[in-house]
Parts: structure tokens; C-alpha cells; sequence
């Protein structure tokens, strides 16, 4: 617990020395806002519940941008060679798994929660369900921690940071694209169901829509979860066999 | 104490380190030479626990590397070869991280770090970022590294590489004057250093100890006084299948 917590504090201090936190969070906000007033067209609408104009593309830009995010996780570490400093110190290497991915996860929780202006906006110019907009927060950061998590496998794989941004990028590219309804039409002309179904099941648009009306599915949840833990498990076998 | 019973590192078809065994006590200096590629760095990596041994056994101070690692690495402090540490950070902070990995905290830790850049004589530096230090200085922040939690064991893998004669010089001391109460293991290139330093010396080849006894004791073996020549007598040369091809 407490080598989770130092190496989260590390993490983080080291995000936002540099100047990829500061540039990931603004061009998040930059871009979702953006998107949100002009294509999303919040205030021709007058969808006062955010689904359409505002949280409909946050999967497609955290499939570019949270990849970015996680790639040096431990491409770094093991580039400069501190991998020998952490795996030599007497910590758990559940600790520092841990420790990365809090901290890239807290870096995005203020890059996602520095966009509540459009949700005092929306509650100013309408009467929107509030728990729904929470709900939808909720499962856009769900599917933002799926593709860290993701990204974070990866990264274990590669010392290459530009590998791990494209293998992680086309990782989440795919399960956006998946279970995105135009791209299921498509695919059902071409393919049988036994086909489309587990491919479709991959895909996070199900689960994210379903949050994003405000329905909280114990399923959906599990889904989340499951593959966030899977892929930290992953993680952790793909570093000790490295040594192995 | 460090006790290596058989240990083997196989990495796919190639055996980096074949059976070694060796023992090293309180108040020991062990010294680790041999060509590159001997296999040195893998046995440290092994004895350190940050690669898992194909098969035998290490004991830091009794308790088992491969049971009870986490115990173990506490009694460990290690240098590793190429000095690795965190550009982005200051060298008091990075040494207050590390504090933190061993259990550190309040008064203790903020000890802890000053005795360290003392010993280190990093107190130049202490608030400069680490990306700007000179060899020297890097070197010796990862070297303070090691020494914070005043470890009983300290394995050191190359302590000397690429510093200036003075700066090996006062490493050379120190590793002396810590080697009187702690088990230091080190390796080098440098066979001066093994007469500096070292109360006994082990030569590795290919993975295989091939030469083992105080500095005195393995002069007298070379026949010529010579640590030099004896060196150059027990291991292999990687230039040796070039030159046999080319003298047929």
C-alpha cells in the first residue's frame, strides 16, 4: 500500500513535469468542447442531456489521445533501465502496476472533470437529469480506463514508445469501430452471425451507451472491470516472464 | 551474507551463468572479474532478485531469494551497471523516492537521505536535476541510492566505470571502509582495483568460476606475480575462433 502510493506520487509528479499531462488535458478539453458546439451541435439541438453533442465522442478521442498517455509507462522504465532499480527494491510488483496506472488514470480524471463548464452550462440553459450526466461522466472514464489499461499491456510488451502508441492505438481504434452500430450494418452484410456477435462483443459502444442514458448495468460494469483487471494480470505475467 | 549454491541463468539456449557457487561473509569484499559477456551483471542480476535463476539457490543472510524475495531485497543494496535513474527528478528527491521504496519515513528518512549524499559527496548537487550531472555525479547519486537504508549487503556492479582517477580513487576507500562491517560483492575490469579493494577475488569465464582466493593467493597462482597474466591464462578471448581461422 504504501510503495502504491509512493510510486503513484512519483508517477505523477513525473507526468506533470513534463509537458505531456498539461498537453493531453488541453487538448481533451479543446477538442471535446469543441466538438460538442460545432458537430455536436449542443445548442441547435437543445438536448439539454449531453448524450449526442458532448459524451457520444469521447470514445473516438480517447481512442487516439489515452494511448498517448499510457505508452511510456514501462517503455520508459525499461529504455533507461530503472526497471532494475524497481525490481530490485522490496515492493510487490502489484505495487507498481498499481502505482503507474493510478497515476495516468488520475492525470485523465482531471483532464475528463475540467469539462464540468458544459455541465453547469447544460444545467443553466435546461433541466437536465443530473444523474444521467453523472452516469455518463462515469462511463466515459470507464472506457477511457479500459484503453490505459490496454495501452498499458502493450508497453510492457515494447521498449519502443512509437510501437506501443500504434499497437495500443489500433487496439482501441478497433473496439470503438467494432460495436459502432454503421460499421455492425456493415459487417452482418458481409459476415455470418457466429462471426459478428463475439466481435461485437469486444467493442465498448455497447456498455458506454447504456451508461451514457443513465442505466446502470451490473453487466456493463463487469465488463469494465474485467478487462481493466485483465489486462493489469497480463501485465504483470508479461514482466516476470521478460526475466524469466 | 551472500551464499550462491548452483546457480545456473539460461536464457533460451545460452547458459549465461553454469553452476556457480560462491560464499561471501561479513566484513568480506568479494571481487567479480572477468571478460565481458562472463556472465558478471546476469549472477549480480540473479543474487539481487531482479531476474529469477534457472535453477539453484541464493541466500541473502539466510532468508531465500526465490521464496522470500521481498525480506531478502531488503538486506540489498544495488548499483547496477548501467547507474539507471529518473531524468525528470532532483537528486535529493530521487533519493527521498528511493527512501520511500525502503520503508523510510519522517525523521528517519530525511537522515537517511543527508548521510547518503554526505558519504556520496553529492552536496553540490543535491537540487540540481539529474539530467544535468556529469557521469561522475550520476553514478555516485545511484551509488547513494544504494547505501540509504544501510543495507548489510551491497552488490555493486562496476562501482568504478567511467569515473575520473580521483573519483575511483575515493569510491575505492569507501568501498574499504563499508567493507569492514557489511558483505560487499563488486565487479570490475580493473585488476588494480582488486588489490585496492578486494579481500578476495573470484574470476568468472563463460559462466564458470575459474580462478577463486584472496589478491595475494591468486598473483602466486599466475606464476609471475601477476594478476594480469593469470587473467589472461584462465579465460577465454573472444577474438580466440577469429584468429584460430585465421592462422589455419
Amino acid at each position: 500500500m504504501r510503495n502504491t502510493w509512493s510510486i503513484f506520487k512519483r508517477e505523477l509528479g513525473s507526468y506533470f513535469s513534463h509537458p505531456i499531462a498539461y498537453a493531453i488535458i488541453i487538448v481533451f478539453i479543446l477538442i471535446s468542447l469543441g466538438l460538442t458546439f460545432s458537430f455536436g451541435q449542443f445548442m441547435r439541438s437543445g438536448d439539454a442531456s449531453l448524450d449526442g453533442p458532448f459524451f457520444f465522442w469521447h470514445p473516438w478521442i480517447y481512442m487516439l489521445l489515452a494511448p498517448a498517455v499510457g505508452m511510456r509507462m514501462w517503455s520508459d522504465e525499461q529504455r533507461s533501465g530503472t526497471i532494475e532499480l524497481l525490481g530490485t527494491f522490496p515492493l510487490s510488483p502489484w505495487a507498481a502496476i498499481l502505482g503507474k496506472f493510478l497515476a495516468a488514470a488520475t492525470v485523465w480524471l482531471i483532464a475528463v472533470g475540467l469539462t464540468f463548464p458544459v455541465w453547469i452550462t447544460a444545467n443553466i440553459l435546461g433541466d437536465p437529469d443530473n444523474l444521467t450526466i453523472f452516469s455518463g461522466y462515469l462511463g466515459s472514464y470507464l472506457v477511457c480506463l479500459t484503453f490505459l489499461a490496454i495501452t498499458m499491456l502493450v508497453s510492457a510488451f515494447t521498449r519502443d514508445q512509437v510501437v506501443c502508441l500504434i499497437v495500443a492505438v489500433s487496439i482501441c481504434v478497433f473496439m470503438v469501430l467494432c460495436s459502432y452500430d454503421d460499421v455492425i450494418r456493415e459487417l452482418s452484410n458481409v459476415a455470418a452471425d457466429w462471426i459478428v456477435e463475439p466481435i461485437v462483443s469486444i467493442g465498448v459502444w455497447d456498455h458506454f451507451r447504456s451508461l451514457m442514458r443513465g442505466s446502470f448495468r451490473v453487466l456493463d460494469f463487469v465488463w469494465f472491470v474485467s478487462l481493466i483487471s485483465a489486462c493489469l494480470l497480463g501485465t504483470s505475467a508479461i514482466l516476470s516472464a521478460k526475466r524469466a | 551474507m551472500i551464499e550462491v549454491t548452483n546457480l545456473t541463468k539460461q536464457f533460451g539456449h545460452k547458459k549465461a551463468v553454469n553452476d556457480l557457487s560462491f560464499t561471501v561473509k561479513k566484513g568480506e569484499v568479494l571481487g567479480f572479474l572477468g571478460p565481458n559477456g562472463a556472465g558478471k551483471s546476469t549472477t549480480m542480476r540473479v543474487v539481487t532478485g531482479f531476474l529469477p535463476p534457472t535453477s539453484g539457490e541464493i541466500r541473502i543472510c539466510g532468508l531465500s531469494m526465490v521464496d522470500q524475495p521481498e525480506e531478502a531485497k531488503k538486506k540489498i543494496g544495488y548499483l547496477p551497471e548501467s547507474a539507471p535513474l529518473y531524468d525528470g527528478m532532483s537528486v535529493r528527491g530521487f533519493l527521498r523516492f528511493c527512501a520511500d521504496m525502503r520503508g523510510l519515513s519522517g525523521s528517519a528518512k530525511a537522515e537517511a537521505v543527508d548521510r547518503a549524499i554526505e558519504t556520496c559527496f553529492l552536496q553540490t548537487v543535491h537540487r540540481q536535476a539529474i539530467d544535468t550531472l556529469s557521469k561522475g555525479y550520476r553514478h555516485r547519486t545511484c551509488l547513494a541510492q544504494a547505501l540509504l537504508h544501510d543495507p548489510e549487503v551491497l552488490v555493486l556492479d562496476e562501482p568504478t566505470d567511467g569515473l575520473d582517477p580521483n573519483q575511483k580513487h575515493e569510491v575505492r576507500n569507501l568501498i574499504k571502509r563499508l567493507g569492514k562491517d557489511k558483505v560487499i560483492l563488486f565487479s570490475t575490469h580493473i585488476l588494480e582495483e582488486v588489490e585496492a579493494a578486494c579481500t578476495r577475488a573470484v574470476i568468472v569465464d563463460q559462466g564458470r568460476i575459474v580462478a577463486d582466493g584472496t589478491p595475494d593467493e591468486l598473483k602466486a597462482q599466475s606464476g609471475s606475480d601477476s594478476l594480469y597474466d593469470l587473467f589472461r591464462k584462465v579465460t577465454t578471448t573472444d577474438t580466440a575462433p577469429a584468429k584460430a581461422s585465421a592462422d589455419a
